[in-house]
């Protein structure tokens, strides 16, 4: 069983508990309709993100991967998305010289409360990658490789 | 590894978009999956019980439910798995409701979504190892951050029920926002007399640690064992010396100094105690305006002071605090006048907030009771009252309602003509929003019993037109303009969070919404938990709040920190961050990263160096696991090997 070809492209999320995972539920209470194709996957920390989760969901078979943690200043464990931030801005760059456009990769910040600003992240990001296309059916043409 | 998965309808709410049957039938097929079900409501008590009886019955070693958020219920499904016998940590959650059946429109899309999220979920829960909670001792005293009426609810409650109190007053005084009304609707009590007993309560509580004018520098620690750095802001006064007798007052010769308790209504001296009620009394020196700071000489008050108490050299003091709980009822701030200038707010005396007006009314206030506008201490004969300033309004960033802005103008509409029988009183208003006990009848009142005319109308503008101000607005009900000659206009200002309320929840580790009240747990079913275990929330920091309902959330509050504290020892949670010995080749990197410093240096017996995680301090955030060059040290429940399970389950096949 897979994504339904044609119809979704397959985009993977990384959200951390305590405020985007909270924000992506704030969302589904909410009733605010989003495109379909995110799975999300649920970690305590955006610090808790090794960017070779990132690099391994794309080369295994991923069209995106988002990223999303607390407001910086704003983590649960203080600065785990500082972390984060650092490591994920640093990938964001290297990406190209593995061969993948950077814009099938984004890390952004969502609160637990922000359930509309969910919707907008998830709708633009698949947005994004749909016009982008599916990653593993074409030769990806990126300024470095 | 035989793992079960129970498929939740929730009623319509999942089975409405999602073809729970079709999800069972595929559930069924994965790998790994002996067992899969669905059933109408999996909370339930017989939804529990079936999944009791089938993992006795199909000996299943994991289970999945595929059901809410696990934020709302994994706890309830992991003691449900427990009670069998399994390891709590077997079990998984599929979230196919908040991030599936409530947003997706196409049920063929929808469907697909469960199915694979219950595929990340099996992944995962194979790849679980059986975790145990360690104990540790409570530390039962709690900290109170704020000492208005919901902070002092709170802290009397849980001094009630044995518990040592430390309460941090940011200002002078205990007695918030309450302590400066005049009356409190909708019983027109007065506001000082059903609080000073409260206040005199805390200030002579044996079991209460009162610190005013102190504020909070440091929390560390979690639940149970906080460290609290609390820094106590000089007076220039010894409180142990003096006795409140006023005689520094009367002599300070510095007339200036901005009135914070009185909002400015008057101006107040360098050396001042805010009000005649003020627990505890005792004098404390603005800095900013005393001759003595600001030229180097004065020194009046310490000639007059008859116990020598002034001391000019006075420094801030930091005193260290451990308690186990934290409960905050930090409050709220009002928005400023100069943010209303199509009112002229700020540029026109005349033109003042309601909480300025309420000094006014006030008979220990800066007039003693006696109605007089600001510029000319003239009597006000038409006094007009806008509603909603700054409330409802998306242009300036406040589009929510200030709660009770509309009662309280009711309340003073009626005390002004009670105070001045020929007055005449205007209420511009929006909505009039009157939804508590009582509450209507008042607003009702106001309006047939003491003949306060409500216009349903915004104000354009506010302007000066000799000795009046002319307030130009709409009758929408009459649909035609008003223009009228008011000698006073109270603005209602909107409430906003206090200017420190982010710095403080920052140090408190819990989160905010957009306009800074503090995020609770669930907004209906946990409203005075935050995120944060050990923290608790009361009051208007949560979002603007009357009296009756932050009293409410005051004893709320208290009640759940009784509850934690009832028990001598608390379980620790096992999902934190452990060394394999074997791989750790001690870079020490973990520890420079820990945010927690939960992470020490540990000498093995060859002499080897490698990291040692301290199990209590550790918060489980796993950063460390990320920064780990060769992956020893990894966060339990959420290892690498457990969250690349779940990455290939959604994209290698």
């Amino acid at each position: 069983m897979s994504y339904l070809a044609g119809k979704e492209l397959r985009i993977v999320g990384f959200l951390c508990n305590w405020c985007s995972y909270g924000g992506a539920d704030t969302a589904g209470v909410g009733r605010f309709k989003q495109p379909t194709d995110l799975r999300i996957i649920r970690v305590p920390c955006s610090g808790r993100v090794n960017p070779l989760f990132v690099v391994k969901a794309l080369l295994n078979g991923a069209d995106g991967v988002l990223v999303s943690g607390c407001h910086p200043r704003d983590c649960h464990y203080s600065d785990g998305n500082f972390y984060a931030r650092r490591r994920l801005e640093m990938l964001k760059r290297l990406l190209p010289f593995l061969g993948i456009d950077e814009r099938r990769f984004h890390y952004t910040w969502v609160s637990a409360s922000e359930g509309a600003r969910w919707k907008n992240v998830v709708t633009d990001f698949t947005k994004a990658i749909h016009e982008l296309g599916p990653f593993h059916q074409k030769e990806e043409k990126t300024e470095c490789s | 590894m035989r793992v079960g998965v129970f498929i939740c309808h929730c009623g319509n709410n999942i089975a409405g978009t999602v073809e729970v049957a079709k999800v069972a039938e595929a559930a069924r097929m994965m790998p790994g999956v002996a067992f899969a079900t669905t059933y109408m409501y999996t909370c339930s008590e017989p939804g529990q019980e079936e999944i009791k009886e089938a993992i006795k019955r199909e000996k299943l070693d994991r289970v999945v439910v595929a059901a809410c958020s696990p934020r709302m219920h994994e706890v309830t499904f992991r003691r449900t798995v427990e009670k069998t016998g399994l390891n709590r940590y077997f079990f998984e959650m599929a979230n196919i409701r908040e991030h599936c059946s409530w947003i997706g429109e196409d049920k063929e899309l929808n469907t697909n979504k469960a199915i694979e999220a219950i595929k990340l979920a099996v992944e995962k829960a194979k790849q679980n190892k059986p975790l145990f909670p360690a104990k540790f001792k409570i530390n039962k005293r709690v900290l109170v951050i704020g000492g208005g009426v919901a902070g002092m609810q709170a802290a009397l409650d849980c001094a009630d029920g044995g518990l040592d109190v430390v309460l941090v007053e940011k200002s002078p005084s205990v007695g918030g926002m309450m302590a400066r009304l005049d009356k409190t609707f909708p019983t027109v009590d007065c506001s000082i007399c059903i609080l000073g007993p409260k206040m005199v309560d805390v200030s002579q509580h044996e079991k209460i640690n009162l610190y005013a004018y102190s504020e909070i520098e440091e929390i560390k620690g979690y639940v149970g064992n906080y460290q609290i750095k609390i820094r106590k802001k000089a007076t220039y006064v010894d409180w142990s010396k003096c006795t409140g007798c006023g005689a520094c007052i009367e002599k300070c010769p510095s007339r200036n100094a901005f009135d914070y308790f009185n909002f400015g209504v008057a101006p107040a001296r360098a050396i001042n105690i805010p009000f005649p009620q003020a627990i505890p009394k005792k004098a404390k020196i603005d800095a900013q305006f005393c001759r003595q700071f600001i030229k180097g000489k004065c020194g009046v008050c310490a000639k007059f002071c008859p116990v020598g108490a002034i001391n000019y050299e006075m420094k801030d003091e930091i005193v260290t605090e451990d308690v186990g709980a934290i409960i905050v009822a930090s409050g709220y701030g009002l928005i400023d006048l100069d943010k209303l200038p199509e009112y002229g707010g700020g540029r026109y005396p005349d033109v003042i907030s309601g909480i300025q007006y309420e000094r006014i009314l006030n008979a220990s206030g800066p007039t003693s009771g006696h109605i007089e506008r600001p510029s000319d201490h003239a009597e006000p004969k038409t006094i007009v009252f806008v509603s909603c300033a700054g409330s409802r309004d998306k242009s300036i960033g406040i589009p929510y309602c200030s709660n009770f802005c509309c009662m309280y103008i009711a309340k003073q509409a009626i005390l002004t003509k009670d105070h001045i029988p020929d007055s005449r009183s205007y209420v511009f208003y929006m909505d009039i929003r009157s939804p508590g006990k009582g509450y209507d009848e008042f607003t009702r009142r106001a309006q047939e019993e003491y003949g306060v005319q409500y216009i349903r109308g915004r104000v354009s503008r506010i302007y000066p037109k000799g000795k009046k101000m002319i307030v130009k607005g709409a009758d929408t009900l009459l649909g035609t303009q008003v223009e009228i000659e008011a000698d006073l206009v109270v603005l209602a200002t909107a409430v906003t969070a206090t200017t420190d309320a982010r710095t403080l929840a920052e140090k408190l580790h819990i989160s905010y919404d957009p306009h800074g009240f503090y995020v609770e747990s669930h907004p209906k079913l946990r409203p005075v938990e935050t995120n944060t275990s050990g923290v608790f929330l009361a009051g208007a920091c949560q979002g603007p709040k009357d009296i009756p309902a932050s009293v409410g959330q005051g004893s709320a509050a208290a009640a759940k920190v009784l509850s934690i504290f009832s028990k001598d020892t608390l379980e620790s949670d096992p999902q934190i961050a452990r060394v394999n010995t074997n791989i750790c080749v001690g870079c020490r990197k973990c520890i420079g990263t820990c945010p927690f410093g939960a992470i020490e240096e540990q000498q093995l017996r060859d002499g080897r160096i490698i990291a040692n995680v301290i199990e209590t301090v550790c918060a489980g955030c796993g950063i460390c696991n990320s920064t780990c060059p060769c992956g020893a040290i990894q966060l339990q429940h959420f290892t690498d090997n457990q969250l690349l399970a779940e990455v290939n389950a959604l994209c290698l096949t």
